[in-house]
């Protein structure tokens, strides 16, 4: 555990779900969600919870965000919020 | 400075990120109209658990849950010495350590018996246990309820809540 | 807009009370705290007992997999089947579409994305390399669960991640003609059933149901503690299995409309 790491991570992590919760375009928004997890992913291994990140490295970061833009292309691009 | 910085930020500073992130995946599912917007809300919602479970089980200058496994082989070896080994077992777990023996005696357990790990000097891996698990069911059920919202998508033609509103309340009227 | 100020006094309220409970929380990274050192004056903890005991009990530096897949076997046996019926679930979801009449298409594939066919040979070669050095990762994760970071969930969404990739990179029907459906519905059934079946033979050879412990004449090990780590493979095994074959299953049904005859 490294605190200065953590603080910055965390930082990020907070402007990370800000900026995908606000944008307008659903795919932008997948993409920063992908992004989230993989700084989540890096807290993680910060935190000396290893497996957890590895998970999270392939769930989070991967397979998550494709299901999302799975999704968003099947459906409609834009929202209105 | 840095006292402050100390006393004051670092002993919760992970808890209130956690409360953050889980206010602003709740806000997320309650204001916002657009039914991806609420998934990815939801989303945040989790990981801002799993962050707090595992912020729970972090301790200072710990490493990571793994033993080093040929440490105690290795420790074997240069320590051969039968009477110095019962004495560090005797003295770490007494009553664990004979229970053990009497219950299955092997020749190469002996070794790693007197290599007993300090609890302080590894991170708690209740917490990755249960979270390792929380997040693969997480993308099990993102997929069901994307799954939903394409069946929504098909049925009215939009993801906006709403828009289903008004429509449901449109037919609901024709009826 | 009123549902906006409603839900920003709802969070308002209920942040502020976490934040203010979050003051009583022992501080961050504090080893003495009742989560990892026990309440005082009462039993010590028992993460201290998986830290101290658990390699003697099972043979596994890894403390994570033999907590994950000895001591709470039930839990993750019942994850798996969340995970599984997770999928069938998609597919039952999706599914029911087909045998209305053929949906509209939300919109034309040029108007959404750019899709073009002059990336193809680089994607197409990169994929080619990368995906068999992926899947042999896979299976490194999982075999090697026991003494580095990993075992059957990592690894099994690894494997599933390298279908994703290959349905992405090519199309749907190059990834189903790979594994296709009735298969991955079957193998995704057979993880679940050894798993199972790993519970069962235990019980049949008179220990308690994911009791490992009693395996040892089966698995010819030298010690139960042997037997409990070889098992723990095996359950692995199954776990990964189970959790490949449904993350490419629910890529392949959301990417196509439950339809599996077009992808992304």
């Amino acid at each position: 555990m490294i605190f200065s790491f953590d603080i910055i991570i965390l930082i990020f992590l907070v402007i990370a779900a800000v900026i995908s919760l606000s944008v307008k375009d659903l795919l932008s928004a997948s993409m920063i969600f992908g992004i989230y997890g993989f700084l989540i992913c890096l807290l993680w291994a910060e935190m000396g919870a290893v497996d957890v990140a590895f998970t999270e490295a392939a769930v989070g970061a991967g397979v998550s965000a494709v299901l999302l833009i799975a999704t968003v292309f099947n459906t409609k691009r834009r929202s209105s919020d | 400075m840095s006292e402050f910085f100390e006393q004051t930020i670092q002993p919760h500073f992970n808890f209130w990120i956690y409360v953050i992130l889980m206010m602003l995946g709740l806000w997320a599912v309650i204001a916002k109209k657009n039914m991806i917007k609420k998934l990815i809300g939801l989303s945040i919602f989790q990981t801002a658990i799993i962050l707090f479970y595992v912020s729970i089980g972090v301790k200072e200058d710990a490493t990571i849950p793994i033993l080093d496994h040929h440490g105690p082989e290795h420790h074997e070896v240069v320590h051969e010495n039968g009477e110095h080994i019962e004495d560090a077992e005797t003295s770490a777990h007494p009553e664990e350590v004979h229970e053990k023996k009497g219950d299955h005696s092997h020749g190469d357990d002996h070794g790693h018996d007197d290599h007993a790990t300090d609890p302080d000097t590894m991170a708690n891996p209740l917490p990755h246990v249960l979270m390792l698990t929380a997040i693969v069911v997480g993308v099990a059920t993102l997929g069901v309820a994307l799954a939903i919202c394409q069946m929504l998508f098909k049925e009215f033609g939009t993801l906006e809540e709403d828009e289903i509103l008004a429509e449901l309340k449109d037919s609901a009227s024709d009826d | 807009m009123l549902t906006k100020v409603i839900a920003f006094i709802a969070v308002a309220i209920t942040g502020s009370l976490l934040l203010y409970g979050v003051a009583d929380f022992p501080s961050f990274g504090d080893p003495n705290s009742p989560a990892n050192a026990g309440v005082e004056g009462g039993a010590p903890s028992i993460s201290q007992y998986f830290i101290t005991e658990s390699y003697k009990d099972t043979k596994v530096p890894n403390l994570v997999t033999s907590v994950l897949a000895d001591y709470r076997g039930y839990d993750t046996m019942f994850e798996t089947v969340v995970v599984f019926a997770g999928g069938m679930a998609i597919f039952a979801i999706l599914r029911v579409l087909r045998s209305k009449e053929e949906p509209p298409k939300p919109q034309s594939r040029a108007e959404t994305f750019v899709h073009g066919d002059h990336n193809r040979i680089i994607v197409g070669t990169t994929c080619k390399l990368v995906i068999p050095v992926i899947q042999l990762f896979a299976l490194y994760v999982i075999a090697h669960g026991h003494h580095s970071p990993g075992g059957g969930f990592q690894g099994g969404v690894l494997i599933g991640a390298s279908f994703i990739l290959l349905a992405l990179a090519a199309d749907l029907k190059t990834a189903l003609s790979r594994l296709n459906e009735p298969n991955y519905i079957r193998l995704a059934c057979i993880g679940i059933l050894i798993y199972a079946g790993f519970g069962v033979l235990c019980q049949i050879l008179g220990g308690n149901f994911l009791d490992y412990g009693v395996l040892q004449p089966v698995l010819f090990t030298d010690g139960p503690e042997m037997a409990r780590s070889h098992s723990m493979l095996g359950v692995e095994i199954g776990v990964a299995l189970t959790v490949s074959t449904i993350m490419f299953a629910i890529y392949a049904n959301l990417a196509s409309r439950g339809t599996l005859n077009e992808g992304l």
